[in-house]
């Protein structure tokens, strides 16, 4: 592994300080996805700023009733959580559902919304690749594109993003909240990942220097539930083909609310407008979740190995919803 | 395809070298007995126990958080050795398979489940598995036979040797549960 500094900083000011203008710093939390793409030599930090230990690792209750996660608070703490589990059962799901429980012990808030793709040819160096060396080209689009983005790629990249995290968090209309060397400011989750577009290798709206210090979400709207379903090639600790948060209620028979996001199929995480607006007031009945998993991928663009991607998003996201009713029916039974 | 030659590759090299890297002092509790060392800060955790404390019954297999047969406790909670700067790990406690028996020699219930149930082929991963058991237990995982499996899976097992490990990790589990509950009735 090629050498590099590390320091382990004494406060988030400190930390944004030795970030601020350091193109080849980098900040290291649970280290699961930095140092496994050190050791691939794709990424090459100079310097690495450990702030996994700075106490942003609480989840609190806010004025509103939201929940404000820290940066730092652990994917199995967060999943574990009862206010996760009970009022945002899909993030809990879906965190569940990625990586491995030993990862997941290390593994961050910030680190999982940070984290990078897994398309092979990116984590291949000696691959052509736009996000890894803009301007290689990019391998994927001609080759071997099986786990790749069917929603969000450009004629640059179809790398997915890998989060099931981020998936859920998109749903809940997620907040990020960000210190940087100018003070602090909140980034709506739908505006953090960026398109790959013609700049694959831009992924996030953080400036240089700026650290995530929590994930705020809002408070769960009364009556709804929400479910993560995911969908592999193995049964366990691997990532999404194919996933989907939801949630809505039902109110007098019409569906309220609905929040539609998929993953392991786009370039980010993708959060479904149109699905959703399709949904809203309509009587609950599975043709009426076919219709709107439908609208959801009605603009998939397949590539050569691809293809049954859409599918199985499709199929996917309509069992998901049928879930969601089926756990509402369930949450009034017990009222 | 892009690729590379043999010149390219050694000024790759070169740049490398002239990269600097920073030396740590560090302190590390493995299994209950403290160590103070110097580490580069690449240096991996699973290298400084195998390579430089002598601890070899944790293994390295995929090295890139895989397979889990790097597991460990850090600080009580089960991770990946392979996976963490051994410089991350100043002022932790690290428990290895070497670390589970008691000092009379009496195995953890958990090896003696896996003894039990022959609950390994080659044995490579074991003491991943057994590792990861002891952290499972102190996790919130309910008892149905989907949980106990999913719990357990970020441990790979090259010869497929699951079946027993799925009966003595159960088993393990049941003994655990016990074994609390009647710890419980003794402080009542
Ligand atoms: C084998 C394997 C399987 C996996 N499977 C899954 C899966 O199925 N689903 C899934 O969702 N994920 C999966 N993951 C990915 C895992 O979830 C991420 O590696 C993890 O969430 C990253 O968190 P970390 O704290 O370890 O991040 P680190 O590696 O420490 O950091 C990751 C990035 O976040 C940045 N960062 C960290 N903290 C901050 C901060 N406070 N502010 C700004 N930037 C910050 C770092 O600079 C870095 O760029 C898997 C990983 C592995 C190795
Ligand atoms: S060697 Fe660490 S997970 Fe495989
Ligand atoms: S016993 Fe051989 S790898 Fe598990």
């Amino acid at each position: 592994m090629r050498p590099f500094q590390y320091q382990r900083a004494a406060g988030v000011r400190e930390a944004i300080a030795k970030a601020e203008g350091c193109q080849t710093c980098s900040f290291l939390a649970g280290g699961t996805t930095v140092i496994d793409l050190v050791k691939l030599d794709v990424e090459k930090p100079e310097m690495l700023i450990d702030v996994g230990r700075l106490p942003m690792d609480t989840i609190l209750r806010d004025e509103e009733g939201g929940l404000i996660i820290g940066a730092n608070v652990r994917n199995s703490d967060l999943a574990w959580h009862s206010d996760v589990q009970r009022d945002y059962k899909a993030l809990s799901e879906a965190l569940l559902s990625g990586a491995s429980p030993q990862l997941r012990n290390r593994a961050t808030t910030a680190g999982n919304l940070m984290q990078r793709t897994r398309c092979p040819y990116f984590r291949d160096n000696y691959s052509p690749c736009n996000k890894r060396e803009p301007g290689s080209d990019c391998a994927a689009l001609a080759g071997y594109n099986r786990s790749h983005a069917v929603l969000g790629g450009s004629d640059s990249c179809i790398a997915t993003h890998p989060s099931d995290m981020c998936v859920a968090l998109a749903a809940f209309e997620a907040t990020i909240r960000v210190e940087g060397p100018n003070g602090s400011r909140s980034i709506p989750f739908a505006d953090f990942h960026l398109l790959p577009g013609d700049t694959p290798h831009l992924e996030h709206a953080l400036e240089q220097g700026e650290l995530i210090t929590a994930v705020t979400l809002p408070p769960k709207r009364a009556g709804t539930a929400s479910t993560y379903l995911k969908s592999r090639d193995r049964a366990s600790y691997e990532f999404a083909l194919a996933s989907a948060a939801v949630s809505f209620g039902i109110e007098e028979g019409c569906i309220v609310e609905p929040k539609i996001a998929l993953g392991g199929v786009a370039t980010k995480p993708w959060r479904c407008y149109e699905a959703e607006k399709n949904l809203e007031g309509q009587v609950a009945s599975l043709s009426v979740y076919e219709k709107a998993a439908e609208v959801a991928l009605a603009e998939a663009e397949v590539f050569e190995c691809n293809a049954f991607k859409v599918p199985l998003a499709r199929n996917l996201l309509a069992r998901a919803l049928s879930e969601v009713e089926g756990r509402l029916a369930r949450q009034s039974e017990v009222i | 395809m892009s690729s590379l030659n043999i010149g390219e590759i050694s000024s790759l090299d070169r740049k490398r070298e002239q990269a600097t890297s920073t030396s740590h002092a560090i302190e590390i509790e493995v299994n209950g007995q403290p160590h103070k060392l110097e580490v580069e800060a690449r240096e991996i955790l699973l290298d400084t126990l195998r390579e430089r404390l002598g601890f070899t019954g944790v293994k390295k297999s995929c090295d890139h958080g895989q397979c889990g047969a790097c597991t460990v406790l850090l600080n009580g909670r089960r991770v990946n050795a392979c996976l963490l700067l051994s410089v991350m790990a100043d002022g932790d406690e690290v428990t290895t398979i070497e670390g589970l028996a008691s000092e009379n020699g009496d195995l953890h219930l958990v090896q003696q489940a896996f003894l039990i149930h022959d609950a390994f082929q080659c044995g490579y991963c074991t003491s991943g598995q057994i590792i990861s058991t002891v952290g499972m237990l102190g996790e919130p995982w309910s008892n149905d036979s989907a949980s106990l499996r999913e719990s357990m899976s970020g441990n790979l097992c090259r010869c497929g040797a699951y079946r027993n490990i799925h009966t003595a990790v159960e088993e393990a589990k049941s003994s655990h549960q016990q074994r609390e509950a009647s710890t419980e009735e003794d402080f009542s």
